[in-house]
């Protein structure tokens, strides 16, 4: 399944297209596409261009501080960071198991967190190429030309993210980097105040995502020749699943099925991550690569996030959701244990889990133990606690080891958009081959290869956590390596 | 009154920083959508335009750690009449200035070599991939800043006051409440 455009035999003899940086996403990368005389595409890769070294630099911290710093990896889902870290630090201090209230409370802050980053995807970043077309106007292709061409969309998607955000102000503290986890559990109780502040809005909440899930669909079955090769290449998925298969965002063991829906490992406990998945590195990208250390690195890479996550699950224990995810299958007729590869279903999926997403808020809203006061749990200490959630972008890990002085000795992190690296990068090959190749590369071709990016709703933030971020570029060098051209967006070089 | 004035372009990017900033100004909810109707995106998180063209105002999110980060502030100075340094890690390089105490070789090592889970590990070395410098610099150390709104992120209301007070031509002024830190 490894891509024979991942390195040119020769670059020096080819012009180089560059797109930098990659717009409408989260963080900074750039794609590099080497081409000959004639147009053929020879090498495509997506960069990753920007070192922080967040690992290295949180040795030495307390570990009570880990939470609140390694949340500034990413301000799209600083939630995930914080809980990650949390869930981590939980069995450093002991707390196998959180008080009932504190679980829920996170629960809550997570699956608003999960709402509001899903619906700035879509709706404020995402949808442009979906509504206008991949190579429409580059003058209109945003929210701005979202918000004037369909107003009602554009105030559903903005209202949405509010929503989320509000879920998170309430639990966590603040909307962007709050405090409301700590090792043990949470330090802020949910006042029944807050709660009714937060179920008055629902019932409109659930019918703008039902409505959004009617949007996605209709989108990818009117286009639908089109959506289902786009860039469409198989791999395996990973993901956590919860207890008795069920789709689980927060909690549960590892599970991977192969490309064929196979499962290739289940039920395993995140403490073990590591005799799964290993990671590899290339010359050409601060971001990692991770594979299935039984696969191999050629064979062994793996996609995660949505499209992995309703695949990977056997139900989901929402209704609405749950029919929504029976329509996706039935839609796409795949049989038993099969699998949707197409990596534009993976908008699809987002919002069957965006609609899961308030359902699930609304459950734990009318739960009593929510409003509880018992929030903090310990036992005895350990020296290290490895905490797995399912991010908006998929399967995220943070690992820390810990001293007997508290502080931290060791850290590693694989963020979810690096799982998804090296599918990304085949799925651009894929998309060069199919739109790319003989053609001379005009700015609407070359947003064909963002569109492939975006689906996968990358966070080249958190991906730089080494130390970093994320721009994309097109550059084109003659045979003789000299560059010719820089394809860049401002109009002018166009 | 404002469908009358020319909207004020406003161009804005994310340096080494997190998107929070960013985050920060679209938490201004549908206030957003009274701000489009005043203002004009050039290069943006938010736009497919790739290089900052001539602007009234440019935003920038996070400090710099690499050659890149240099190249765009530059850029924008030179395009921008009016330039923010918005949040933390642009007004003081923030978090990922923790690594200012550290030597870049250690951190590189650290990730991509020593770490746990690694089964070849080695530097990354590209030209296509910027020179990271050897410490995490705030925005006003290389290019004249007009404005510095602090926090991490500045509040969504700060930024509203900030951009609103900046549109009537008024001397940006934020009172009490609307500065903080954290």
């Amino acid at each position: 399944m490894s891509s024979s455009l991942e390195k040119a035999d020769d670059p020096t003899k080819l012009r180089r297209v560059v797109i930098d940086p990659v717009s409408r996403v989260e963080g900074h990368g750039k794609v590099t596409i080497l081409l000959d005389e004639a147009g053929k595409v020879h090498q495509v890769r997506l960069h990753i261009v920007e070192f922080r070294g967040f690992e290295r630099f949180i040795q030495g911290r307390p570990y009570w501080e880990v939470p609140v710093m390694v949340q500034r990896l990413c301000g799209i889902c600083p939630v995930s960071h914080h809980l990650c870290a949390s869930k981590a630090l939980d069995l450093v201090v002991g707390a196998r198991r959180l008080t009932e209230t504190a679980e829920k409370v996170r629960r809550l802050m997570h699956y608003g967190q999960m709402l509001q980053s899903h619906a700035l995807h879509f709706f404020h970043l995402a949808s442009p190429d979906l509504l206008f077309g991949f190579g429409s106007d580059l003058a209109k292709r945003n929210i701005v030309g979202v918000a004037a061409a369909f107003p009602e969309l554009a105030k559903q998607g903005i209202m949405l993210r509010k929503y989320g955000q509000e879920v998170i102000r309430i639990t966590a503290g603040k909307r962007v980097h709050g405090t409301g986890a700590i090792p043990g559990g949470v330090n802020k109780q949910v006042t029944a105040a807050e709660r009714d502040e937060l179920l008055a809005p629902l019932p409109q909440v659930l019918e703008w995502a039902r409505g959004a899930v009617k949007l996605v669909a209709d989108l990818h079955l009117s286009h639908r020749a089109e959506y289902d090769r786009f860039g469409t290449v198989p791999s395996s998925f990973l993901s956590l699943v919860g207890e008795g298969g069920k789709l689980d965002l927060y909690d549960g063991t590892l599970r991977a099925r192969d490309h064929a829906g196979q499962i290739l490992f289940d039920g395993v406990d995140p403490q073990d991550y590591r005799s799964q998945i290993e990671e590899n590195v290339r010359s050409w990208s601060y971001m990692k690569f991770p594979f299935i250390g039984s696969l191999g690195p050629d064979v062994g890479w793996y996609r995660v996030g949505p499209l992995a996550r309703i695949q990977n699950c056997d139900f989901i224990d929402t209704p609405l959701a749950e029919e929504a995810r029976q329509q996706f299958r039935a839609a796409f007729a795949v049989p038993e244990n099969g699998l949707v590869h197409a990596p534009l279903a993976y908008h699809w999926a987002r919002i069957i889990e965006l609609l899961h997403s308030a359902e699930v808020i609304e459950r734990l809203l009318h739960d009593d133990a929510l409003l509880g006061d018992e929030l903090l749990a310990k036992g005895p200490r350990a020296k290290s606690g490895v905490g797995i959630i399912e991010a908006p972008r998929g399967t995220l890990i943070h690992h820390y080891e810990v001293n007997d002085q508290d502080l931290v000795t060791e850290c590693n992190l694989i963020v979810s958009t690096t799982h998804n690296n090296q599918a990304m990068n085949e799925t651009i090959r894929e998309v060069a081959r199919q739109y790319l190749d003989g053609k001379e590369p005009t700015e609407g071709l070359l947003n064909h290869v963002e569109v492939a990016i975006r689906a996968y709703d990358p966070c080249l933030s958190c991906a730089t956590h080494a130390l970093g971020k994320m721009p994309l570029t097109l550059e084109f060098v003659d045979p003789s390596g000299a560059l010719v051209e820089r394809l860049v967006r401002d109009g002018e070089s166009l | 009154m404002a469908s009358e004035k020319k909207k004020l372009r406003v161009a804005t990017t994310s340096l080494a920083g997190c998107f929070g900033c960013h985050m920060s100004l679209l938490d201004i909810d549908e206030r957003l959508l009274e701000l489009l109707k005043l203002v004009e995106f050039d290069r943006s998180p938010l736009t497919d335009i790739k290089h900052c063209g001539p602007c009234d105002l440019g935003i920038i999110e996070g400090g710099l750690c690499n050659a890149e980060n240099v190249h765009v502030l530059r850029e924008f100075r030179k395009s921008c009449k009016v330039l923010v340094a918005m949040g933390a890690c642009a007004v003081n390089g923030g978090l990922p200035a923790q690594r200012n105490h550290l030597d870049i070789r250690d951190c590189l090592q650290t990730v991509y070599m020593t770490g746990t889970g690694i089964r070849r590990g080695f530097i990354p070395n590209d030209p296509e991939l910027p020179l990271p410098l050897d410490r995490v610099h705030p925005l006003h150390d290389v290019v004249k800043i007009d404005y510095f709104l602090p926090g991490c992120p500045p509040p969504a209301d700060a930024i509203w006051h900030f951009l609103n007070d900046l549109l009537a031509g008024r001397t940006p002024t934020l009172g009490h409440g609307l500065i903080h830190y954290d």
